[in-house]
């Protein structure tokens, strides 16, 4: 059979997935590309197939491989190196993989293995509805902003779908800024056409007939994986003039960012696909209504969008009965920083913080103890450890104060630093501030002046005063998230670590 | 009129003529001349501004407003070092004090001998295996110290 599988995952080839892949080709084996599957801690992961399904090996240099092949990787021979079938290993078999089902499976850039995979199945059955089953299918499955905030997918399509206007747009953002995430990365590399195959949902269903991408330009891997999948739906039919025989029209584009955090705010990522630096707009008008070019816009993360052809292909219900509360549907959590066993975690919402972090996780990769772990990106909370059984679901996690956002997580063991990773907050927003809005532009620097001074011990009650009275200003008189966020990294850390903020004798 | 210059030249005249006519066309056009050359040449800003009917102190304004735009030509080599979080839990700030001696500048610096660039960037979506850093195009896991001279002086042998 002679066929191996390798990911071409950025993650994978800074482990060395492409010197690997390479190994095998000179050995004569036919190597497919896939994404990863998000099991970091064992990239490069070389599978091979057989009866029982797809067999792993992992972590593997381009140094085993003579080894692998000694040992008859192509019969998934036994080697040190050997995980089983993948799909069984536990890490991947407890899941509840509906966006990212065909993650690690498929290779990124086949549209042909797309479609033997179940894609556009969703779009073949969104071409037999109106645009406002399609909205309503949409909203009935509960899928709320997986960028971060949370607001209903449903409702804002509803809105651009309402307005009587010829000219509309659907816009992704992969401004996948926040430190700790990559499921937006992971699905542009290894599943881009899930996307598209979204975003091409979303035009048909709104009346839009163009689509931007705007992705990071520290995704280049993403960026050519887009390009690719875009240039093979459109060469398949399914984008252009006429999608799928319909008549109708949806053309795509990947538009590159230019390295400033703010734009993953949507109305500074407008700006910025309009060719403009990315200051934020002041809403109302909101995008759905005056978005792009000054015409009604969606604007969705890329989880969103991805999330879409599963919802259309096995309908609402199905969706809706992953999660709990107001939080339906799976979330994929990214498993970052201090842990043994990084990696991208699908499930439904209701799964607890330490579950995540210890039974996937596998703790801390020091190996002490698991301080406390920032959820939702650079301005999210930190949570201590009292407080890992909250479930992630956006209402508990707003109950105490904290933010599930894009679902990153990032773990620091106990020598992590609660004042210096409050300073960094501010020092990060001084650094990504559009400028436009003064307490965003001024506080930023000076709230780590004032973590400074307090530190040093000059007037450190005073300086606490003033600290949190500079919270509240950036949290109630910013225009963006950024500032208004901000304090949320800087007032967790000071809540639940509050003997770190003390002054500090001189070394 | 040297013939770098030339080629500058012409390489922002190809990104104009090839992304002019976009919608919202700036950024493009700016990636283009920084794909082709590296940089944005101060002497290409007034040319684009005429060529978008822009002004140039839109262009300028947003030249600068993104961190990714150089408006200086960048060493031979850029190595890009992460400072965001999930690479602080992972120890990028010993790697980062390293880098900054080992080669002597600072971030959006390039050594004297114009080898090499270092910028540092927020989050590479590498955030489980930091720290990350990448070299020109190619990204690599768990940079320590040791392993960042390592790279640099494998790089300088395959020059």
């Amino acid at each position: 059979m002679n066929r191996v599988y390798v990911p071409k995952d950025s993650t994978a080839q800074s482990l060395g997935a492409d010197e690997v892949a390479a190994a095998f080709s000179a050995q004569g084996f036919e190597v497919i590309r896939t994404g990863s599957r998000g099991l970091f801690w064992l990239e490069p992961l070389v599978e091979i197939e057989t009866a029982a399904g797809r067999f792993g090996y992992g972590p593997v240099g381009a140094a085993d491989v003579e080894g692998l092949i000694a040992a008859d990787i192509e019969n998934a021979g036994s080697h040190p190196l050997a995980i089983g079938l993948i799909e069984e290993h536990p890490y991947l078999k407890s899941q509840q993989r509906l966006t990212f089902k065909r993650m690690g499976v498929v290779d990124p850039a086949s549209l042909s293995d797309y479609l033997a995979h179940g894609g556009y199945a969703g779009l073949r059955a969104a071409l037999s509805m109106t645009g406002g089953e399609i909205v309503q299918t949409v909203t009935d499955s509960g899928l709320r902003g997986r960028g971060g905030a949370a607001f209903p997918t449903g409702i804002k399509w509803k809105t651009v779908l309402d307005q009587a206007v010829t000219e509309k747009y659907v816009t992704c953002n992969a401004d996948e800024g926040d430190s700790g995430t990559f499921a937006d990365r992971l699905i542009m590399e290894g599943d881009p056409f899930t996307l598209i195959e979204g975003m091409t949902i979303a035009g048909i269903a709104v009346g839009a007939t163009q689509g931007f991408i705007y992705c990071r330009v520290e995704y280049p891997e993403s960026i050519a994986a887009l390009r690719i999948a875009i240039a093979a739906a459109k060469a398949g039919g399914y984008l252009g003039a006429d999608v799928c025989g319909s008549g109708k029209r949806f053309e795509l584009d990947v538009r590159v960012a230019a390295g400033a955090y703010v734009c993953g705010e949507e109305t500074s990522m407008l700006q910025s696909i309009e060719g403009k630096r990315g200051e934020v707009r002041v809403r109302p008008p909101l995008p759905a209504i005056e978005g792009l070019f000054g015409k009604p816009t969606i604007v969705n993360n890329v989880m969103s969008l991805a999330s879409v052809p599963v919802i259309l292909e096995k309908g609402a219900a199905h969706y809706r009965d992953f999660g709990m509360g107001r939080s339906r549907g799976t979330i994929a959590l990214q498993l970052a920083g201090n842990l043994k066993r990084g990696g991208l975690v699908e499930r439904a919402f209701g799964v607890t913080l330490r579950e995540i972090l210890y039974d996937y996780g596998g703790g801390s990769a020091s190996g002490r103890p698991i301080k406390a772990v920032q959820v939702g990106g650079p301005l999210g909370a930190y949570v201590p450890e009292s407080q890992f059984d909250t479930p992630l679901d956006y209402e508990a996690f707003a109950a105490i104060g904290a933010l599930v956002g894009h679902g990153g997580i990032v773990a620091f063991d106990d020598t992590a630093d609660m004042a210096a990773l409050a300073r960094y907050a501010f020092e990060f927003c001084a650094y990504e501030s559009c400028g436009k809005c003064t307490p965003c532009r001024i506080g930023s620097t000076r709230g780590a002046n004032v973590i400074d001074n307090l530190l040093a011990g000059n007037q450190p009650e005073r300086q606490k005063a003033l600290l949190g009275e500079l919270c509240e200003t950036l949290l109630h008189g910013s225009l963006c998230g950024l500032g208004g966020m901000t304090p949320f990294p800087v007032q967790s850390a000071m809540k639940h670590f509050p003997d770190e903020f003390e002054p500090r004798k001189r070394h | 009129m040297t013939s770098v210059d030339t080629a500058e030249l012409q390489a922002v005249e190809a990104a104009i003529a090839r992304h002019g006519h976009e919608p919202g066309p700036l950024i493009v056009v700016l990636h283009a001349v920084q794909d082709a050359l590296g940089y944005i040449p101060e002497h290409s800003v007034r040319r684009i501004a005429e060529a978008l009917n822009l002004s140039r102190a839109e262009v300028h304004g947003v030249v600068t407003f993104y961190h990714y735009f150089r408006t200086h030509k960048p060493g031979v080599r850029t190595v890009q070092i992460c400072r965001a979080e999930a690479c602080q839990a992972r120890g990028c700030q010993a790697l980062e004090r390293h880098a900054r001696e080992k080669l002597g500048i600072d971030f959006h610096e390039t050594t004297a001998d114009g080898a090499t660039s270092l910028e540092m960037v927020f989050c590479m979506g590498n955030c489980a295996t930091g720290p990350a850093i990448r070299i020109d195009g190619r990204l690599y896991s768990h940079v320590t110290p040791e392993r960042f001279d390592a790279l640099l002086a494998h790089q300088e042998d395959a020059q």
